[in-house]
């Protein structure tokens, strides 16, 4: 393809725009569609960044006519849009959107929504090219991607001009429950989808703190120098949520802390904070620095110190008494599924050779936040009398993924006086301050990436196989010893954890 | 908050800006620029207005200079507000007599360290903006052509005067129509052989998209008068026809291509505040304004312009 003459690499104002694209929307009536992925999409079109003629196909077992699911849109958008509604934006957008009623089961419903995206390409000109957004669980990928099969959806198919059509699959966490399943799944798709057309969504990975990870570490000169074992004494990686299992029991149950959290969110952190430089941001160095890096995880020799679980009980979060896990309902009174999980991990290179990195993650904690601390060693010697410094902690690096997104960096400073006195002090930088309202929603971001096709913020393959291979021992053994621990709701975790990080003499950061 | 401060020195208005930052918890720590507003009062109220929504999304110290004429004795009146709900602080600093030929002396001190500045002149901009001692202390230089009484001249002269950090917010405008022509050309695999751009007489803004397509696709590009608002449509010459985009009513925008469906888009004109806010986003120079603006000069016989 001839470059195109209009775009300028030094022409910063004009933004990546989708082609022209239908986006499959499977599982419309669930809560992610409704909070985030309609008020992205609209988000999207408000911004400018939609092709014109830019349609959108609900799918789902509900007997409503393209109207219904254009208000159920509509009404997703008023409530939750980051950007104001404007009424012509709406018009435009909700031109395009068609409704398809069906079962995964029903044939007839599928040669409909072949049906209504071929409508949509000669009438509102979107090229044949589609993207299916799997919203929807995954023992029902199986049956979808082969119905998409069956009814030709899936083949790209040859436009007008020559030029070739694509199709994209987006699907969510979690890829998998074990090392097996999750190649299970790949097979599944990758029957259908070539390797490249599979976008794994981990919605972390669209967060802008995320990606100003990157930013901070290789835009400047002031951190890389000490990123390593010479001066970092330990990373912690937190994800702390206040909220119980709610209604999730059936999803939860059997699943657990480390499946739903540490897998996924904590491990792609872990990557992208300890990967060694890309050599550029291209998808495929990128992902080979976190592949690198998470090949090179090291999991406790001893899993009955190097790691910890817990399930909440009965207790007080933030004022409310609540139940405990067990008494959740959906969940059976003697389930071994955790709550809270923590573990310590040792990356062997050069860079990392004895550095322990400390996961946790749980529910029911006092707070909700997620961050990615690097503590950095004592001064080899303090020219201070003892009692000077009595207050002064270890230097820190915090990245607050959320919330609250923002850099801290912590340490020493005179108290001002008369006396000698040094005591810890936070020198802070909040997103929200420094460019408010510009952040874009991670769903956002990562929407327009699978439409334009921009892959490196998605995990590939390798990358899920190589996190299961960290954490399938570790479910292992939990399988097979003893049961989690009780901590109160509320609370910082239960007592396992705290002995985990303590045997080394260090301590959690609090919550 | 706001503090009035009559016959005051801009010690006095350093000194009350620290004091209201410490009462208010440090609206200041996340100021990621300067702004400073060169008008009169006539426009003063409209675009520190915008300058204050533009800082929702960067927080800035906006710094209003309106100069009160340099006749009488020199005065400096300074009005701060800070707070209420406004991400940075706003300075009205009003310059009577002499002082007001030398407005750097009272800004300087004002400015944030370590933050750029970028300098706005929302009315009438001066005919060299990097030679005004408050243009050649900023990173950035906004003029609007399109406020000129004359805009054609006013782009030939900021053609003449051009600095990189010069911008202009006429070029501004065109950015939501040069994405969508951009995007229409990403989907067009054959030569464009020329086209048109359809806009109100006089549109400063049509004159740099013209240029622009022009020199970018080297093809010639006419211009067609139309009632308005701003640019109404752009035509492509294509082998097979014609791809047209048409805004007739300022909002949406209707795209046809030869053999293929009619495609509409949503394309608003925007306020003052957003194209501001789109002007401080990047601080380097902005090089393609640069070589188009030398270009659509270049393209204007001198007895048009």
């Amino acid at each position: 393809m001839i470059p195109n003459p209009l775009r300028d690499p030094r022409d910063r104002r004009i933004p990546r725009v989708a082609g022209p694209c239908v986006l499959v929307l499977f599982g419309v009536t669930g809560d992610l569609a409704s909070k985030k992925l309609l008020p992205a999409i609209y988000d999207l079109a408000n911004r400018g960044l939609l092709p014109p003629g830019f349609s959108l196909v609900g799918f789902a077992r509900r007997d409503w006519a393209d109207e219904d699911f254009a208000q159920v849109t509509h009404d997703a958008v008023k409530a939750h849009s980051r950007t104001p509604f404007r009424e012509e934006v709406w018009q435009q957008l909700s031109e395009g959107v068609r409704f398809v009623s069906g079962e995964f089961a029903d044939d007839a419903a599928f040669d409909q929504l072949a049906q209504t995206v071929a409508q949509l390409d000669a009438e509102r000109g979107t090229g044949g090219n589609y993207a299916f957004y799997l919203s929807v669980p995954p023992k029902a990928f199986q049956q979808v991607v082969q119905q998409l099969k069956r009814s030709g959806l899936s083949t790209p198919s040859e436009q007008a001009g020559g030029r070739k059509s694509w199709r994209r699959v987006v699907i969510e966490k979690p890829f998998g429950h074990d090392l097996a399943s999750a190649r299970e799944l790949n097979n599944i798709l990758s029957a259908v989808f070539p390797a490249g057309t599979v976008f794994r969504i981990d919605h972390y990975l669209g967060k802008e703190t995320v990606q100003n990870l990157l930013a901070l570490r290789f835009a400047n000169s002031l951190f890389e120098p000490i990123w390593n074992r010479s001066y970092v004494d330990h990373i912690q990686i937190t994800m702390a949520e206040d909220i119980g299992i709610g209604g999730r029991a059936g999803y939860y149950d059997g699943i657990g802390a480390a499946r739903d959290v540490i897998q996924n969110h904590l491990l792609q952190l872990l990557a992208l904070t300890a990967m060694e430089e890309p050599v550029s941001f291209a998808a495929d160095s990128l992902r080979a620095e976190k592949e690198k890096v998470l090949s090179a995880v090291k999991i406790p020799e001893d899993m009955a110190v190097g790691t910890a679980r817990g399930q909440y009980g009965a207790g007080w979060q933030g004022g409310i008494e609540v139940r405990g896990f067990l008494e959740e309902d959906g969940i059976a009174p003697d389930s071994t599924t955790e709550t809270y999980a923590a573990l310590r991990l040792t990356i062997d290179t050069r860079r990392w050779a004895g550095v322990p990195f400390y996961l946790r993650t749980g529910k029911r904690l006092p707070s909700r936040m997620t961050e990615i601390a690097v503590l950095f060693q004592r001064a080899p010697h303090l020219p201070f009398a003892a009692t000077d410094t009595e207050e002064l902690g270890q230097n820190a690096l915090v990245i607050r993924i959320q919330p609250d997104e923002g850099v801290t960096l912590r340490f020493g400073s005179k108290v001002p006086g008369s006396a000698m006195e040094v005591r810890d002090v936070n020198m802070d930088f909040a997103y929200g301050e420094s460019f408010t309202e510009s952040s874009p929603e991670a769903y956002e971001r990562l929407l327009l990436d699978v439409l334009i096709g921009d892959p490196p913020l998605f995990p590939r393959q390798e990358e899920v196989e190589l996190s299961w291979q960290i954490l399938d021992p570790i479910e292992d053994y939990w399988a097979t010893h003893d049961k989690p621990e009780q901590y109160p709701a509320g609370t910082a975790g239960p007592a396992g954890a705290d002995a985990l990080i303590g045997r080394d003499g260090r301590a959690w950061r609090r919550l | 908050m706001l503090i009035d401060l009559t016959d005051t020195t801009t010690a006095e208005v350093r000194g009350a800006l620290t004091r209201a930052r410490d009462q208010l918890g440090g609206p200041t720590t996340g100021v990621v620029l300067n702004l400073i507003i060169m008008t009169d009062e006539s426009r003063q109220h409209d675009a520190v207005r915008a300058a204050n929504q533009a800082g929702r999304e960067h927080p800035c110290r906006i710094l209003g200079v309106i100069s009160r004429g340099s006749s009488g004795s020199s005065r400096l009146d300074a009005e701060i507000r800070s707070g209420d709900g406004a991400a940075g602080q706003t300075v009205l600093l009003r310059l009577y007599g002499p002082m007001s030929l030398h407005p750097d002396s009272v800004v300087m001190p004002l400015l944030v360290p370590d933050t750029p500045v970028v300098t706005w002149w929302p009315g009438n901009g001066p005919d060299v903006p990097s030679g005004e001692p408050l243009g050649a202390l900023a990173q950035r230089r906004v003029t609007d052509a399109a406020s000129a009484g004359h805009p054609a001249e006013a782009l030939h002269g900021l053609a003449l005067a051009y600095r990189p950090g010069d911008t202009d917010l006429s070029w501004t405008r065109a950015t939501s129509w040069r994405s969508l022509l951009a995007a229409t050309i990403d989907q067009t695999d054959e030569a464009v052989h020329g086209g048109t751009v359809s806009a109100e007489e006089g549109n400063p803004t049509a004159d740099l998209l013209t240029a622009w397509l022009a020199s970018r696709l080297h093809a010639p590009f006419s211009r067609e008068v139309s009632g308005g608002p701003g640019i109404t449509g752009v035509s492509f010459a294509v082998d097979d026809g014609e791809i047209t985009i048409t805004r007739p009513d300022g909002r949406t925008a209707t795209l046809s291509r030869p053999g293929q469906p009619d495609r509409h888009v949503a394309l608003q004109r925007r306020d003052t505040a957003e194209l501001l806010a789109e002007e401080l986003r990047r601080l380097n120079p902005d090089e393609v304004y640069g070589e188009t603006l030398a270009a659509a000069c270049a393209a204007v016989p001198a007895d048009r312009r």
